[in-house]
């Protein structure tokens, strides 16, 4: 069995809101593999997953999975989206109303596999709700009947549009966990993309970091993100939220990740804050005083 | 007397039960054809199928009389291959239908597999479904309420279809006598208590069809993303 299970080198025009964008990446994934594809909005992640799994076609290129073409413009090849065995998590879940959770999940079997589906109802706590429709789930139960769908074909590869998106950061982190012990259980290799940094260091071993369309950086999440930076500084990214003067000293209301954080800073002409502006938030390494959270 | 009306009754709901049957089969492909195609002439396709909506029923009905006509293509090759003869007859009165009651049919179906959102087509796939069965297991189940438009739709208007049925059908008692011609018989010749019981029994039914479909519709809200 060969290590390599992706071999891709595609090639697509986009018109996004921002503008045309021409995607054009080529990487090659190993079986097994958990990798996160990074990168803001509109710069074709999810276009690269339905080209992996066939709902967009490609300009040009090729797509190699498992040792067999799905995509080649030269020969002509475009498997259809049906004919490739990928376990595809939309990012709007895509459950379809009209079935119940079971029936979702057995809707995806071709064949009928009940023990498979039990696994899979346990695994992501759904068996209480295993006779509910779509529709009167909350958000995250939702999301997990769609992981739970993507799986419940045994496709030989994952695909993940931004799985935990519109989860609250407490449910956030339990979910990332199931699907740590998925990807353990069934060790299916796994295309995720994110655009939240704690996530992808959390699962992946991998990040693709995109940009216009293009791969940048391609490597371990701590040598991507943090190899420049290991100077014994703390670097948050923040966004301003508000700028009040207090008697000679101006404040700002910072938001880093999901807590607020106010900070003096001096009334220096030469650097304004407004609201809105990204900053950097850089702290001494002996400064922070950090506590394990129990 | 009363076996007459009774059987001019049974012979319209016949053809619109028939009709009916008939357009769920043809008008599902052509309203999931319209809705998802990219085909280039499908404005086209489009316009024919909307046709009988805007068109005078006797411009339709003529064309069909024309077209039925042994002494013209295709009526002379369905006399001489088929031994079918389709004007002043009940198949013939089919296909008129069919072809007058198509776009209430197909508008509302086309209407409800717009109102989908396209994922819910493209996970099937991606779930290895053909589009067979993405249409009659995910597209159409979660389209119940057009549906149910569709079929109520096609079934009242070909009841109260009159121009056209009477171009193609003429007013054969037992054979070709619907209701809607029936009445216009009867004031014809002055029988207007006879008139009065078709015209009340297809205001009734009319008025209990399009109840059903309203009411079922309001409980059945309109497709919602959660």
């Amino acid at each position: 069995m060969e290590t390599v299970l992706i071999e891709a080198d595609i090639r697509k025009k986009l018109f996004t809101a921002s503008g045309e964008l021409t995607l054009d990446m080529k990487f090659s994934v190993d079986r097994g593999e958990m990798v996160s594809v990074f990168g803001p909005s509109g710069v074709g992640k999810t276009t690269l997953l339905r080209i992996i799994s066939g709902l967009t076609a490609a300009d040009e290129g090729y797509l190699k999975v498992d040792g067999e073409v799905w995509f080649d413009s030269a020969a002509r090849i475009n498997r259809p989206a049906r004919m490739r065995p990928v376990g595809y998590m939309f990012q709007e879940y895509a459950l379809f109303p009209n079935m119940t959770v079971k029936e979702n999940l057995a809707f995806a079997q071709p064949v009928k596999d009940p023990h498979h589906i039990k696994q899979l109802l346990e695994l992501f706590e759904l068996d209480m709700l295993k006779y509910r429709r779509p529709a009167v789930l909350s958000g995250g139960q939702q999301q997990r009947v769609a992981l739970a769908r993507a799986l419940a074909r045994k496709p030989g590869l994952l695909l993940l549009d931004e799985p935990l998106s519109a989860i609250d950061p407490e449910f956030r982190s339990k979910l990332q966990d199931e699907i740590l012990t998925m990807h353990r259980r069934y060790g299916i290799t796994t295309l995720l993309v994110s655009h939240d940094l704690p996530e992808v260091f959390k699962l992946t071993g991998r990040v693709i970091v995109m940009e216009e369309g293009r791969i940048v950086k391609d490597g371990n999440p701590f040598d991507v993100f943090a190899a420049n930076r290991t100077s014994g500084k703390v670097q948050l990214v923040a966004e301003v939220l508000k700028v009040e003067m207090e008697d000679i000293i101006r404040v700002l209301t910072l938001l880093v990740g999901n807590s607020l954080v106010k900070v003096a800073v001096c009334d220096n002409p030469e650097e304004q804050y407004k609201p809105g502006d990204r900053v950097v938030l850089v702290s001494k390494a002996f400064n922070p005083v950090i506590q394990k959270i129990t | 007397m009363s076996n007459e009306f009774f059987a001019t009754l049974a012979l319209t709901f016949k053809l619109a039960g028939i009709t009916t049957v008939i357009l769920l089969i043809v008008g599902i492909p052509i309203a999931a054809f319209l809705a998802f195609s990219r085909f280039r002439f499908r404005a086209v396709i489009e316009t024919l199928v909307s046709m009988p909506m805007v068109l005078p029923p006797s411009v339709l009905g003529y064309y069909l009389l024309i077209a039925y006509s042994p002494d013209h293509f295709p009526g002379n090759i369905l006399r001489d291959w088929f031994n079918v003869q389709l004007a002043f007859t009940f198949p013939g009165l089919v296909v008129g239908s069919v072809l007058f009651s198509l776009p209430f049919m197909v508008s509302p179906l086309q209407a409800g597999f717009r109102s989908l959102p396209d994922s819910l087509a493209e996970a099937s796939y991606t779930l290895g479904k053909s589009k067979v069965v993405t249409l009659f297991r995910v597209l159409l189940p979660n389209i119940k309420p057009s549906l149910v438009s569709a079929v109520v739709l096609s079934f009242a208007h070909t009841i109260g279809e009159f121009g056209v049925v009477l171009m193609i059908g003429g007013n054969i008692p037992g054979v070709t006598r619907v209701a809607s011609i029936a009445i216009y018989d009867e004031v014809q010749g002055l029988n207007y208590s006879m008139a009065n019981k078709y015209a009340f029994t297809l205001f009734a039914v009319t008025f209990v069809l399009l109840l059903v479909v309203f009411a079922l519709n309001r409980k059945q809200a309109l497709w919602k993303p959660f």
